[in-house]
């Protein structure tokens, strides 16, 4: 019987010629991803398991990274990244990208596929929900808890129940001004918060094809949003691309399609031409409406960053309906990584670079990092303090994710955040 | 094995934030003395109005006394995709500091499952109907893990039968992750 993508990767790794949905398998671990939130803890269990002394599986295939609450006065926020570079240290871990230094990046899942650590065919695991951004890459990526991190980093391995994979086919030519956020904001509201529970979300289609590698990467970041265990896209010569130029390891990847007879537990097909911009209004990622029929709803603040809504082509298209225009709403913008910043100032449209776009537009501009996407302690850049209506590009909008539990977050695409910051209201972008 | 306890009731789509609030995650559960800060502040992003169904604003751990971590309910039921949103372990953590035996929901969001499993902290258990709309806040509910099922006590409901847990028991049974692969022989 023929297998998915997904299905073929966790055959692969756990040395079996077919695995079915539903089945366990153990698997070996490509890649294990931890941060400076939940790392402390991973590396308290792994000890109080694996002994003081224990040593990691493979100090080459842990990767650790700083990037949640790092820009902050907070001594608890601050101590976690103190135990980070202890483990470092004293495991001799190779990829460590630490916060205040040289080799500090910014938001895990777009530093990593920068510093070349995403690779189709592979597994990687990760200490946090949106590991599933990965899958853009033709990878199985998916989150894990901190126990189970605390296991991989001693064995290398991991039990995983294969999913069924639902399939999402787009075709024909997007609306210039509708964006990856708007398609995965559509799909949510279509299938629910847990529409995809357990399941694999393959991203598949002509407008899928055409779709830059950050805008794939949008698409498979929110599979989780509807329960997604990941997010796939099969890889391609995009991916080939964006490696040639990325992935240093010299490592030989593969490129993985669906069999012809593979099944899939159902398959969902949009026209492109078809999509408008979308919001999901509060308090869920799939309480959705289209930004038109949200006319007139009056915003305090905008939000432009993250994981989902915070990458180089995310930031060009904030810009390109910012420039010569000022903002109503006060707006914060937080490139996701130390590139995307560097990207502000190397990027031009019409012979202004994004970041005099947006300082000239009136937009505060803060460091790259996770910053207010998840709250965090008070002094967080761009942390909503107070019940405001905010237009946000990231991806969740539970009660008090960004801070004040009575904020009000809408979430949309950064066209349309920056068509909102505009005028005050939210906005649909093709208006502008 | 026999479960019991307070019932306190939640709705669906109840996300990690809402059982332990991002701010309270610097806390290392490593250390006794924050571990159990986890449990006081057990399920306090939930809003009010959700909070222990159907009347909603029943308080789960008592905040006025400061040393309190516990809370009076042992049983979480809940409805669908319970524990959606981050991956921190420190959700079904935080429930067991405060007390929590075992959650029985409609449906899990992957991770939070697989965290209570494999980090040993709370049953995961299914129920195919909808109890958190047959079930009232503080109401004394009893699970029997041969089954497994759960009766309300002092109500006509009569035993309800839950979902059985499938492949995953042997690990629940072990006590977790590294229990279980000790088991197999798979570590030391
Ligand atoms: S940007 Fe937001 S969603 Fe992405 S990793 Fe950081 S906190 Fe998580």
């Amino acid at each position: 019987m023929g297998m998915t993508i997904t299905e073929k990767i966790l055959a692969e790794h756990s040395g079996r010629e077919q695995v079915r949905p539903g089945e366990i398998v153990w698997v070996g671990v490509d890649v294990l991803m931890t941060h400076d939130v939940c790392g402390p803890a991973s590396i308290g269990i792994f000890h109080e398991r694996f002994g003081a002394e224990a040593k990691v599986f493979d100090a080459g295939k842990v990767v650790v990274i700083g990037d949640h609450y790092i820009h902050t006065k907070d001594e608890k926020c601050l101590r976690n990244v103190d135990v980070l570079r202890d483990f470092v240290k004293e495991q001799g871990i190779r990829y460590f990208y630490e916060p205040g230094t040289e080799s500090y990046r910014g938001v895990c899942h777009v530093a990593l596929p920068q510093e070349g650590h995403t690779r189709p065919g592979e597994i990687l695991l990760g200490t946090d929900s949106h590991t599933c951004t990965h899958g853009a890459f033709g990878e199985l990526a998916t989150g894990i808890g901190n126990t189970e991190a605390a296991f991989v980093m001693g064995t290398g391995k991991l039990w995983l129940r294969v999913p069924e994979t639902m399939r999402f086919v787009f075709d024909g030519q997007l609306d210039e001004r509708v964006m990856a956020k708007d398609m995965i904001l559509t799909v949510i509201g279509d299938i629910g918060v847990d529409g995809a529970n357990y399941r694999s979300m393959e991203f598949t289609g002509a407008t899928v094809k055409d779709c830059s590698m950050e805008e794939r990467m949008t698409l498979c970041n929110m599979a989780v949003e509807a329960g997604g265990k990941n997010g796939i896209i099969a890889a391609d010569e995009k991916v080939e691309q964006y490696l040639a130029k990325h992935d240093k390891s010299g490592k030989k990847y593969t490129l993985l399609g669906n069999d012809r007879d593979a099944k899939f537990a159902s398959v969902h097909e949009y026209d492109a031409k078809e999509i408008e911009p979308m919001v999901a209004r509060p308090h869920s990622p799939a309480n959705r409406a289209t930004a038109r029929s949200l006319k007139g709803v009056s915003i305090e603040r905008v939000y432009i960053g993250s994981c989902t809504g915070g990458k180089t082509t995310d930031m060009a298209a904030a810009a390109s309906l910012l420039v010569g225009r000022s903002v109503k709403a006060e707006t914060f913008v937080v490139p996701a990584t130390v590139q995307v910043d560097n990207d502000l100032d190397e990027q031009k449209i019409d012979g202004q670079s994004l970041r005099e776009i947006f300082e000239r537009a009136g937009a505060k501009i803060g460091r790259p990092s996770c910053a207010a996407c998840l709250g965090g302690p008070a002094d967080t850049f761009g942390r909503v303090n107070e019940p405001l209506r905010c237009v946000s590009t990231t991806n969740r909008n539970f009660p008090g994710r960004m801070g004040h539990k009575g904020a009000e977050i809408f979430l949309a695409s950064p066209m349309t955040a920056a068509a909102s910051a505009i005028r005050g209201e939210i906005t649909d972008p093709r208006e502008i | 094995m026999i479960i019991s306890g307070k019932a306190y009731v939640l709705g669906d789509n109840v996300d990690t934030d809402q059982i332990i609030p991002a701010e309270y995650l610097m806390y290392d559960p490593s250390r006794a003395d924050e571990r159990r800060l986890f449990g006081r502040f057990a399920l306090s992003g939930v809003p009010a109005e959700q909070a222990g169904l159907p009347d909603g604003k029943v308080v789960f751990v008592d905040q006025g006394d400061e040393e309190n971590s516990r809370s009076e309910f042992g049983v979480i039921i809940a409805g669908k995709n319970f524990g959606c949103g981050s991956s921190r372990e420190h959700a079904p953590l935080a429930l067991a500091e405060a007390g929590v035996k075992a959650v029985v929901a409609e449906s899990y969001a992957r991770i939070f499952f697989r965290n209570a499993v494999n980090g040993g902290y709370v049953l995961p258990l299914e129920s195919p109907r909808r109890l958190c709309e047959m079930i009232r806040t503080g109401q004394e509910v009893e699970i029997n893990m041969a089954g497994p099922s759960l009766k309300v006590a002092d109500s006509q409901k009569g035993t309800i039968e839950l979902r059985g847990l499938g492949d995953v028991s042997a690990i629940i049974e072990a006590g977790g992750l590294f229990a279980y692969a000790e088991q197999i022989g798979m570590i030391r």
